[in-house]
């Protein structure tokens, strides 16, 4: 009886230290899948800490910058389901969405309907281009990102070709105030006075959102000094679209993609169009990058016309990674995530540069080292995984 | 005959073919509105032969399977680092050049080590990620050229301000050393003989390497690497030797090119000088697999001839500057038409 007891208790024992063995594993592996943003939050907090810079600014600036740009970073989460890893040609998206910028600037269509008929001619020239890159990506399998990145530079050329040389020549343009005083090509900076803040502020007039916002605030924490602005129709369009993209990965379509990301072959042989599938991951993507860069340009209201365009896909992209994404796995906790953690260096990078090292270029020149490093850390150590995956399966073999 | 025709094209290949028949188009144009010719030549050849070494550094990374080299900014940024620190040592004309040299060499051979270790560990996505490593090392120098401790008044700002300029002069340094070296004159035409000779001797380098018994083994490893590994060759130190003298050359490359155009270009200028090197050897005919020296030669003279030929042309013709444009659509046109070709290597 004794001797039972003593084993029974020694077993006890043995399971509570597999126990707490158990969670330190877990506890390590959410550490380590999780590294990234931890490091990019440490870093944040340091500079903040270093830079002594007041909480208003800092929040009023993350929120601006959260609402602008997080739009553009769910746009590519599709991709990357498909198992066609980061898509750098959302560059082609958000050249649609300039074009349409500029035509009804050309028409001058102002305010809401405006923005509106903007959204309307973005939709068919971003399905076309992402269709074009669709079929280009099919035939690069195994180096769609490489080819994407490459495709994103080529496409830049032909859209300075057309706006720099095509149009007032080939295109013609009666509205002067758009055009280069010598009446060929498109100016270096489009105003977009008439529809700044249409998206941001379309329900200012009818709903008191952030008066309301500033009351539950004032309930929680008592007399506050500041409150950062929430543009309440791009919010509602941000997590119209999180809906969208949770329910989509719920339905056969979604259940499709995600086959085809997995394995290409099995998904062929169960019936599903992998060609067409592909192409159809990178016209969403596409289409969704137009519509973001609408609603990145409404709040910024300037259109620079060959700059504005360019740094969308590495911005992006980064910011997509720094949220603990990867090349094969990418959710929506993680682009909202990486979003606010990328935008929060953004600002607070010169500003510390500035304290530790007397220079806010250095700052300047550290983001974008970040950014580009994050990149090539990520694809790196997804590369890595791949290589060691496959020598275990030959191994196991 | 006609069948023979057809394998001519497309022994040729299209691509090379097309902008051969747009180049010579250009230069019938540049005749026609009279431009001065033999300038327009001398510009060629000086334009060709700068840009030569920085597009043979592609061969030694295609040879050795790694692909074309997209991280060639890690080369170029050592060349840049040897050229700041022999114009702060004093050095000038061949001195300085040489002396630069002799210290970004070393410092591309350790970097390409380096990298080259990284590369073993990514099989497979070499582009991908080599791209984003020559990004992030350009990006990560500009901290470096900003916080430097070189004082040489030729380098920093006049009047105050941090870190090195922009664009260093190199006037009184060794702006055109090999440009001037034997160059003279013939038909009105200016030939860099110095130049052209420094391009031809690494290429023979380059050429007497692939010979050797290390090149060959190199080449094997790179079109197919288990037979290699089979016959008894290290894979993973072929490729090594392959990435670091492809950056070593991208290192020599960037001097070469920096004494014939006259100045030094820091911080973004390396960004993105891979892309026209990768393109060039691929209008050379070229494959993400499969280059040769013969590639390099006839890939450079059709680029940057183009590109040269172009500019003037189309100046006179239509306003404003379309060869930078050119410059893109056809260099990344190019690229993706090799990415889209050969079916990789899954």
């Amino acid at each position: 009886m004794m001797m039972n007891e003593g084993i029974k208790l020694s077993e006890d024992k043995g399971l509570k230290v597999n126990e707490t063995n158990r969670i330190k594993d877990r506890l390590f592996k959410i550490l380590q899948r999780n590294i990234v943003p931890i490091i990019f939050t440490i870093t944040c907090l340091f500079g903040m800490m270093m830079a002594n810079i007041p909480i208003p600014f800092l929040l009023t600036s993350i929120f601006t910058r959260i609402f602008r740009n997080s739009f553009m970073v769910l746009s590519l989460i599709i991709p990357v389901m498909a198992g066609m890893g980061l898509n750098f040609g959302i560059v082609l998206g958000a050249m649609a969405g300039q074009m349409a910028l500029v035509a009804i600037t050309h028409w001058e269509i102002t305010g809401g309907l405006g923005l509106f008929v903007a959204f309307i001619i973005t939709t068919p020239i971003a399905l076309f281009f992402g269709w074009l890159a669709g079929i280009i990506l099919n035939k690069a399998r195994g180096r769609e990102m490489i080819t994407s990145l490459i495709l994103g530079f080529f496409a830049n050329g032909l859209y300075q070709l057309f706006f720099l040389y095509f149009m007032g020549t080939i295109i013609p343009i009666k509205n002067k105030t758009l055009m280069l005083s010598t009446g060929v090509g498109v100016r270096n900076t489009v105003d977009l006075k008439a529809i700044k803040y249409a998206l941001d502020r379309a329900f200012t007039g009818i709903i008191d959102f952030n008066g309301w916002l500033k009351g539950i605030a004032e309930m929680i924490f008592g007399q506050i000094t500041f409150m950062p602005y929430v543009p309440l129709a791009t919010f509602l369009l941000i997590i119209l679209l999180c809906l969208g993209l949770k329910f989509f990965t719920k339905t056969k379509m979604g259940q499709e993609f995600r086959s085809v990301g997995q394995n290409n072959h099995i998904s062929e042989i169960m019936g599903i169009n992998v060609e067409k599938t592909r192409i159809l991951s990178v016209v969403i993507s596409t289409v969704l990058a137009g519509w973001a860069q609408l609603i990145f340009l409404q709040n910024i209201g300037t259109l620079n016309t060959y700059g504005s365009h360019v740094q969308v896909g590495l911005f992006a992209v980064a910011a997509l990674l720094i949220g603990g994404a990867s090349v094969t796995r990418a959710t929506i906790g993680q682009a909202l995530l990486g979003t606010v953690l990328f935008h929060t260096l953004f600002i607070i990078a010169p500003l510390t540069g500035q304290v530790l090292l007397g220079d806010p270029q250095v700052g300047e020149y550290f983001r974008v080292f970040a950014a580009y490093g994050v990149i090539g850390v990520a694809l790196g150590l997804h590369a890595w995984q791949k290589q060691r995956e496959i020598r275990d399966k030959l191994k196991s073999d | 005959m006609r069948s023979n025709a057809i394998s001519l094209i497309n022994n040729i290949g299209y691509p090379r073919l097309i902008i051969a028949s747009f180049l010579l188009l250009l230069l019938i144009m540049a005749f026609v509105l009279e431009m001065d010719m033999p300038d327009l030549f001398s510009s060629v050849l000086i334009r060709t032969a700068m840009n030569g070494i920085l597009v043979l550094a592609m061969v030694p990374s295609i040879k050795a399977g790694l692909g074309p080299n997209f991280a060639l900014p890690i080369g170029i940024v050592c060349g840049l680092v040897g050229a700041v620190v022999s114009i702060e040592m004093g050095y000038q004309g061949f001195a300085g050049f040489f002396s630069a040299l002799a210290i970004a060499i070393p410092l591309a051979i350790l970097a390409g080590i380096i990298y080259g270790y990284l590369l073993n560990k990514v099989k497979g996505q070499e582009m991908t990620v080599g791209t984003y490593a020559g990004f992030s090392i350009a990006s990560g120098m500009c901290i470096f050229w900003l916080l430097a401790p070189l004082y040489s008044p030729k380098m920093i700002w006049p009047y105050g301000g941090a870190g090195l300029r922009v664009t260093i002069t190199l006037d009184g340094i060794f702006d055109k050393v090999l440009n001037n070296f034997l160059s003279f004159e013939i038909f009105g035409m200016w030939v860099p003989t110095g130049l052209i000779l420094f391009w031809i001797i690494c290429s023979l380098l380059v050429k007497m390497f692939a010979r050797s018994k290390t090149g060959l083994a190199m080449q094997a490893a790179g079109s197919n690497p288990g037979f290699a590994r089979s016959s008894g060759i290290n894979v993973n130190q072929t490729r090594i030797i392959g990435n670091t003298i492809s950056t070593v050359l991208g290192a020599i490359g960037i001097l070469v090119y920096a004494q014939s155009y006259g100045f030094l270009q820091l911080y973004t200028a390396p960004l993105f000088m891979a892309f026209p090197a990768v393109a060039a050897i691929l209008i050379g005919g070229a494959s993400i697999n499969k280059a040769t020296i013969t590639h390099v030669f006839i890939g450079t003279f059709l680029f940057q001839s183009l590109l040269v030929v172009a500019m003037p042309v189309t100046n006179l013709i239509i306003q404003g500057n379309m060869a930078e444009i050119a410059r893109i659509i056809i260099g990344n046109g190019m690229i993706l038409y090799a990415l889209t070709r050969s079916v990789g290597s899954e």
